[in-house]
């Protein structure tokens, strides 16, 4: 297998493989833990693609513990504390879910048209796909600005303390798929989206849509119990 | 080996040509295994003196007290009386007497670097790296670059540790648990704790954040190796129990260190930013606290101890693990019911989960949960039963080698005993009242989670030494080591279970009640300190003999132990690769073939033809 | 040689363990509760049983380790194990342990899920750094108002009772806490900064005290006396030395003593 062959690639000669299994090192992107793809290390080792899914899978359920962590601690100390203040959301923030349920739609539209040979419909797509998400992005940061111009500070009460933490939390694992979108659409540019069958972009996109799922339920959080 | 003779497809991978990216910022998973193993010794070592000077600290304030007690049985100016008030004063002028607050923080520095840096690293990071993947037939870690991130990670939060003791105010003083609102409030903690006293708390949540990530990280990888990079022929099945441990302790962290890293967060606002996550209202420290109001101070235990319990376990279960391994190994035997103890790794993973609430019974949390919390707790205690057995039953019949890795490993197993006997008090609601928060507390948990795992490391360092340098650690020093530690250990740690018994309280720096300043107390306590600079000192040995083995010890052959795993079957130290030009065998049989029937040696190796293995022999798995 | 000084050695940490425990287990602090007689049978019957398993585990050990030693020519049997065995001994540690700690149940359910005697004598115990104050509601036996605006060590209001609240007119605060012999007392229990732990050993009663919550716990009193009260919960660096005292005496005395301390 020519693969065994590959080393890690510097960045400065990225090594332009043909096809199949083994390109140089496609990160994959998403991955919570820091998003290493490279299976490698100098020693020529093959990662089936399957592996890049558990490790996602893996990273997505150390977050989801965090989210866990954060909720169930929301919906105690709400029952605790008799001090806790009904928050009216931002309303920016429906947008910002369309905005982030459009980008995930979008990805996805992306996706499908890399597997079916379409590249440049791939990059188009990708592209505006990433420029919702970094919509979603700015909306959330309009959304902290106008919370604290009207006084709900990180301290001022329990309720936006939460409101915060829930939102940067998600804001973070966004940030980190953003960066995750952009290198794949960066590796479109240099016409490499497909290698690895096009695995790079197939971990980012399930990384989005769960974040997706992830920002449904701490909306809902925060809806149900206000 | 048949790695030759197919030599067209041998591609030699030669390592990284420079010194910093190949011993330094290196992506072997064995070069990471030692950082983490070194990480390990180092922060072993430095726990170890922090207790050994607040030991001291113990013992004399002892004998203050009792002088003090004779003192005041004296007329004040009679000539006795003054002699006492002298000699009193030379004790009290003794470099280890420590303030109060410098006795707490050095015993949270003790905690949390023997926790984390030691006890969360070696087993797994250390003994994990290096061998998890040459054991199940791979060439690294799934993600080696990630895997370079955790041990840097963790070398990082070690350092913002330390950096602890460098701050004004210096370490904190709230115990390796943290509880809010003592962590949470600067004032809390005493005078210089606030402004940039505070700093070392803060620091400390920093620390432990960094840590978490790293672990996380390390996590990941660990499953998906287990997983995914098996090689042809090892199926879980096959896999050493070592395997098994790693994988589960893997799931634990992933699980457990998520929870923990939210709970520093939070401290950390409520530390900073002026939230009330955890602060209730209506506080008093010199003055009303006015900034915070609602919080739960239970919330944040009970979020500490949803990681905590699955942290003692992902501190024992890779020392279970090891040691069914090595009683298998030296007793030339296969483990007693493989399958049971797979099953018990995962039972106590899982219902692990479930019981943290029994170090919460006295904190005023439900105390319906709490019965709930006390009948898991039991529950738990029925895997931790089935290994203890199998353990036995692996012995029965066996034909011991008594090498100093099995000598640790029987160790664990009656250390293991021990500190659980001390599990079946403490785990029950209603006796709990009386024990919780006593030195019977510290007993237990220092011969189950903290001696018992660290006879683990011993063993593995025993074990995998010569794997790792290529030479054999010195015996005779090994098993002086051994006898030394293990009986030192024991006097400590049950002493201070009798002292618990008496109901002397934990974290006390002074004896300023009649019951703790009375003789038996008193001679407890020196006992424990006398005992513990001994031991302490014993470990010196083992220094000398790592260091001594490395430069001088004998040339290891390959398989110095007959063991059947697959690290056995390449060269001590192994190559780069660790199989030579990638080739990796195909495993043919259980790790556990030792003494077959008719077969030609006592062993069958992983890798061996399965011709090794008589047909007429009773099948394994 | 190794397998007789591991022997010897396990023998010595069983045969001195047991009679440590033997000869100091007996003499756990005097008991002066009525609900610590059923605490203090949990933990003898535990004592007895944990006494046999950890006799039988580690001498067993020494007896495998004795008897399997490596011998010339020995060669050890191919046993993989066996479930029969497996399943009887998880059942038995199963029901010993489950078994066990429902019978201590009994008294958890006393102090903490029944409810409480009536009528009992109420007092407000609160830590602080590094004090305890106990308070009785006085003749009217209602608490009057706490304000934490209204603290003022200096002043010798340290829980910030309201002086103007009528229903604290006649409570008491002490340092101590002096109950009758023999009477039901319930202590509320609470703090005003950090985590406290109020413990007395012979009472064999051990309740953190939390900020922001009230935890309350029943005892009755069997013996007059005076009684260390220790904190059982690191509350930073004065936490060793957060002592106070329980005095039991009898009706009478605890007549006087609520009549010399009133206001
Ligand atoms: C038979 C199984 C076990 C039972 C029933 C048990 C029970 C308990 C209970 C109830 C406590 C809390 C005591 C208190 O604070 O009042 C405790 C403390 C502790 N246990 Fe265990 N335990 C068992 C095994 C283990 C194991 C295997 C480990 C570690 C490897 C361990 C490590 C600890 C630690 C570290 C603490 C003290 C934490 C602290 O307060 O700082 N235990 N144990
Ligand atoms: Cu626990
Ligand atoms: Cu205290």
């Amino acid at each position: 297998m020519a693969a065994l062959e590959i080393r890690e690639a510097p960045a400065a000669a990225p090594a332009r493989l043909s096809e199949g299994a083994g390109g140089p090192s496609g990160p994959a992107g998403g991955s919570d833990g820091g998003g290493d793809g490279d299976g490698d290390g100098g020693k020529g080792q093959h990662l089936p693609r399957r592996t890049y899914f558990t490790a996602l899978w893996l990273a997505l359920a150390g977050s989801f513990m965090i989210f866990a962590a954060l909720a169930s601690s929301y919906i105690v100390r709400r029952g605790l504390g008799g001090d806790w203040q009904a928050l009216h959301l931002p309303p920016i923030l429906w947008f910002n879910t369309l905005a982030l349920l459009g980008s995930s739609a979008l990805v996805e539209w992306a996706r499908r048209g890399l597997a079916a040979g379409r590249l440049d419909a791939f990059r188009m797509r990708w592209l505006s796909g990433t420029t919702l998400g970094l919509m979603f992005l700015g909306g959330q940061g309009v959304a902290w600005w106008e919370l604290h111009r009207a006084g709900m500070t990180l301290s001022a009460n329990i309720s936006a303390s939460f409101f915060y933490v829930l939102t940067v939390a998600h804001a973070l694992h966004v940030l980190v798929g953003v960066g995750a979108l952009l290198y794949v659409a960066a590796l479109a540019l240099k016409g490499r989206a497909e290698a690895k069958g096009g695995l790079a972009a197939d971990l980012s996109a399930l990384y989005w849509h769960v974040l997706d799922g992830v920002w449904l339920c701490v909306l809902g959080l925060m809806l149900v119990w206000r | 080996m048949s790695a030759e003779s197919a030599a067209e497809h041998v591609h030699v991978h030669e390592p990284p040509s420079s010194f910093i990216r190949r011993w330094i910022f290196s992506t072997d998973h064995k070069v990471v295994g030692i950082q983490y193993w070194i990480l390990a010794l180092v922060a072993a070592f430095v726990g170890m003196w922090l207790s050994v000077v607040f030991r001291l600290h113990l013992a004399n304030e002892g004998t203050i007290a009792q002088l003090n007690n004779q003192l005041s049985a004296l007329a004040p100016d009679s000539a006795q009386a003054q002699a006492l008030t002298e000699q009193i004063k030379a004790l009290q002028a003794k470099w280890f007497v420590l303030t109060p607050e410098k006795y707490l923080s050095y015993l949270t520095m003790h905690g949390t670097i023997l926790v984390f840096m030691v006890l969360t690293t070696a087993p797994m990071g250390g003994f994990g790296n290096y061998f998890l993947p040459i054991q199940i037939g791979a060439l690294d870690m799934a993600f080696p670059r990630l895997n370079m991130l955790s041990i840097w990670l963790t070398i990082l939060s070690f350092i913002t540790l330390m950096a602890a003791f460098f701050v004004p105010g210096g370490p904190p003083n709230s115990g390796w648990t943290g509880y809010p609102p003592l962590s949470a409030i600067p004032a809390a903690q005493g005078k210089g704790y606030e402004g940039p006293g505070g700093y070392g708390q803060d620091l400390w949540v920093l620390s432990i954040a960094i840590f978490c990530f790293a672990s996380l990280v390390g996590a990941i990888n660990f499953i998906v190796t287990t997983l995914d990079l098996r090689t042809k022929g090892m199926t879980m099945l096959r896999m050493p129990l070592t395997c098994w441990a790693w994988f589960v302790t893997a799931i634990l962290s992933l699980l457990s260190f998520a929870v923990l890293l939210v709970a520093g967060l939070l401290l950390l606002l409520d530390r900073n930013a002026g939230t009330s996550f955890f602060i209730p209202g209506d506080l008093f420290f010199n003055k009303p606290l006015v900034d915070h109001r609602g919080g739960s101070p239970i919330l944040f235990q009970h979020l500490f101890w949803f990681f905590g319990h699955p942290e003692v376990y992902i501190a024992i279960v890779p020392g279970m693990g090891l040691v069914s391994h090595l009683l298998s190994t030296f007793a030339r035997k296969p483990v007693f019911g493989y399958a049971a103890m797979v099953f018990a790794i995962f039972g106590i993973g899982i219902v692990g989960f479930f019981v943290w609430g029994h170090h919460m019974f006295q904190s005023g949390m439900s105390p319906y949960v709490a019965v709930a919390f006390s009948v898991m707790t039991m529950v738990v205690g029925v895997p931790s039963a089935i290994k203890t057995f199998n353990w036995l039953g692996t012995l029965w019949g066996g034909n011991i080698r008594f090498t100093s890795p099995m000598l640790y490993a029987l160790g664990f197993v009656s250390l293991f005993v021990t500190g659980g006997i001390g599990g079946i008090f403490l785990g029950q609601n209603a006796v709990d009242i009386y024990f919780h928060d006593t030195y019977f507390v510290v007993g237990h948990f220092h011969l189950i989670m903290g001696v018992a795992a660290i006879f683990a490391m011993f063993a593995g360092t025993a074990f995998w030494f010569p794997k790792m340098f290529g030479r054999m650690m010195n015996e005779p020093l090994g098993k002086i080591h051994f006898w030394i530690t293990f009986a030192g250990v024991n006097v400590i740690f049950i002493t201070m279970h009798l002292m618990g018994l008496e109901g002397h309280p934990r974290r006390y720096s002074g004896f300023n009640y009649d019951f703790l300043s009375s003789n038996y107390m008193v001679t407890c306590h020196k006992i424990v300190t006398h005992t513990a600079i001994l031991t302490a000192t014993t470990q010196l040995l083992l220094l000398v003999n790592i260091v001594y083995s490395l430069f001088a010890g004998p040339k290891a052959t390959d398989n110095p132990w007959e063991a059947t795993s697959l690290e056995w079957a390449i060269p001590s130290p192994p190559p780069f690769e660790n199989f030579k030009g990638g080739h990796v065998p195909e495993v043919h049989h259980g790790p556990y073939e030792f003494s077959v029937p008719g077969a030609a040696k006592d062993y069958i190796m992983q890798q061996e033809p399965p011709e090794a293995r008589p047909a007429t022999a009773p099948s394994a798995h | 040689m190794t397998p007789l000084l591991f022997v010897g050695m396990i023998g010595a940490l069983v045969a001195l363990t047991l009679y440590f425990f033997a000869t100091k287990a007996p003499i756990l602090p005097p008991l002066i509760s009525e609900h610590g007689q059923l605490i203090d049978d949990q933990i003898y019957l535990t004592l007895i049983i944990t006494g046999a398993i950890f006799a039988i585990a580690q001498l067993g050990l020494a007896f495998l380790v004795y008897k399997y030693r490596h011998r010339e020519g020995a060669k050890a049997t191919y046993l993989l194990g066996s479930h029969k065995l497996e399943y009887t001994w998880s059942a038995a540690t199963l029901v010993l342990f489950v078994g066990l700690n429902l019978m201590g149940q009994k008294v958890w359910a006393e102090m903490h899920l029944n409810e409480h005697p009536k009528p009992a004598i109420e007092v407000e115990v609160t830590g602080l750094q590094f004090k305890w104050y106990i308070r009785y509601p006085g003749k009217d036996g209602v608490f009057g108002r706490r304000d934490v605006n209204m603290i003022n060590d200096a002043e010798g209001n340290f829980l910030g009772l309201d002086k103007t609240d009528p229903k604290g007119a006649d409570d008491i605060v002490m340092g101590s806490l002096t109950v009758p012999v023999g009477v039901p007392v319930v202590m509320k229990i609470g703090s005003r900064d950090v985590i406290h732990n109020f413990g007395v050993r012979e009472l064999r009663v051990k309740q953190d005290a939390v900020p922001g919550l009230a935890v309350y716990i029943p005892f009755k009193a069997t013996q007059t006396g005076s009684y260390e009260v220790a904190c059982m919960e690191l509350c930073g660096y004065g936490h060793y030395q957060m002592r106070s005292q329980l005095n039991v005496v009898t009706m009478a005395e605890y007549t006087k003593f609520l009549a010399d301390n009133a206001p």
